[in-house]
């Protein structure tokens, strides 16, 4: 755990012995909801996790950097940017891994394109969100946070490739 | 048996996922076991994560009225209910499928849409503990960079957003989460 977890931890419990000291019915009402939020998501992450898990036990990264390297041009960001799209990696594996692909060969511009799509695309989460948001925010959202990786990457490439 | 059968029903995919996993380890058994690891390691880290946000979320809904956050984040709330979005994405911890509960209670508190979208957005891209790996990982140059163009990004993607959807569309929406049984 890093120390925004335990942060986030303090503050919880914090706050949850100062609302118990105020007002225990509402604290429980509290306590119901959260439980309620969680509960809600639950059923939906557990099979998007194992879904996900299988995806990362079979990819190689050799492969991967292969495929979107220097000179991949593209091609090479728009299938970077679909593997990130698709995928849902904490980041303290996705920035070692990005850097890993980067050390054997991967473009700048084809990790841009990654990174920025992990990070605003969610396909596998995508009923999840759907179940907040309806169907057509949910795919607009995703739409347009993957076209605009492809600005991102170019950016990149302009500002960090040596 | 009727909650055995819901139970079914709720968790389908998840248990379909199972079988499937477990029908491959018999055939493929590194793979399958690589994958009951991972998946292992991932659930765990949910497990630490994600108790808090949600603590915090359910004490948010019952504490905060709806009129204070329509005061900072509302309708009329201009630049400051943007930077605030931007400040509680930012700040925020666990991935993305974690704000859309927070979303959903944002929602039944009055917090404008675009405010909604760009808490999404932050929540998604500048979120500070991932920033310092990007940062150790990937360097300063590309972090910053990313940063540059995503903060406009978000806002220009949120407003996007609030151009494709019709008004009555925005209100179903909102609609949904007053009634959804968070």
């Amino acid at each position: 755990m890093d120390i925004q977890t335990y942060l986030f931890y303090i503050a919880a419990i914090a706050a949850l012995i100062v609302s118990f000291t105020k007002n225990k019915q509402k604290s429980l009402t509290a306590l119901k909801k959260a439980w309620k939020s969680f509960e809600n998501i639950l059923p939906q992450i557990l099979g998007v996790i194992l879904l996900i898990s299988f995806l990362l036990a079979i990819v190689n990264t050799e492969v991967i950097s292969q495929l979107i390297g220097k000179d991949s041009g593209w091609l090479g960001v728009l299938l970077a940017g679909l593997v990130g799209a698709i995928t849902l990696i904490p980041p303290y594996v996705a920035f070692p891994t990005a850097s890993l692909l980067l050390d054997i060969g991967a473009g700048y511009m084809q990790i841009g394109a990654f990174v920025s799509t992990l990070m605003m695309v969610g396909i596998v989460t995508i009923p999840v969100e759907m179940k907040f948001f309806g169907k057509k925010l949910t795919l607009f959202r995703n739409l347009f946070a993957f076209l605009f990786s492809f600005l991102v990457a170019f950016i990149i490439r302009l500002v960090v490739s040596p | 048996m009727e909650k055995l059968f819901s139970f079914i029903k709720k968790y389908r995919f998840f248990l379909f996922n199972l079988t499937a996993l477990g029908i491959l380890t018999i055939f493929k058994p590194e793979i399958g076991i690589k994958s009951a690891s991972i998946s292992v390691y991932q659930v765990t880290q949910m497990l630490l994560i994600i108790p808090p946000v949600f603590l915090l979320l359910g004490l948010l809904d019952v504490w905060v009225p709806r009129e204070t956050m329509v005061k900072y984040m509302g309708e009329k709330s201009g630049i400051k209910g943007m930077f605030l979005a931007f400040i509680l994405g930012s700040f925020a911890a666990g991935p993305l499928y974690g704000a859309f509960p927070v979303a959903s209670v944002f929602m039944k508190k009055g917090v404008k849409f675009t405010n909604l979208m760009i808490f999404i957005g932050a929540w998604s891209t500048t979120k500070i503990p991932m920033l310092m790996f990007e940062m150790r990982y990937l360097g300063m140059k590309f972090t910053l960079t990313r940063l540059a163009i995503d903060i406009p990004g978000i806002i220009l993607i949120a407003f996007a957003l609030n151009q494709i959807l019709s008004k009555k569309e925005i209100e179903m929406i909102y609609e949904q989460a007053e009634t959804s049984n968070t």
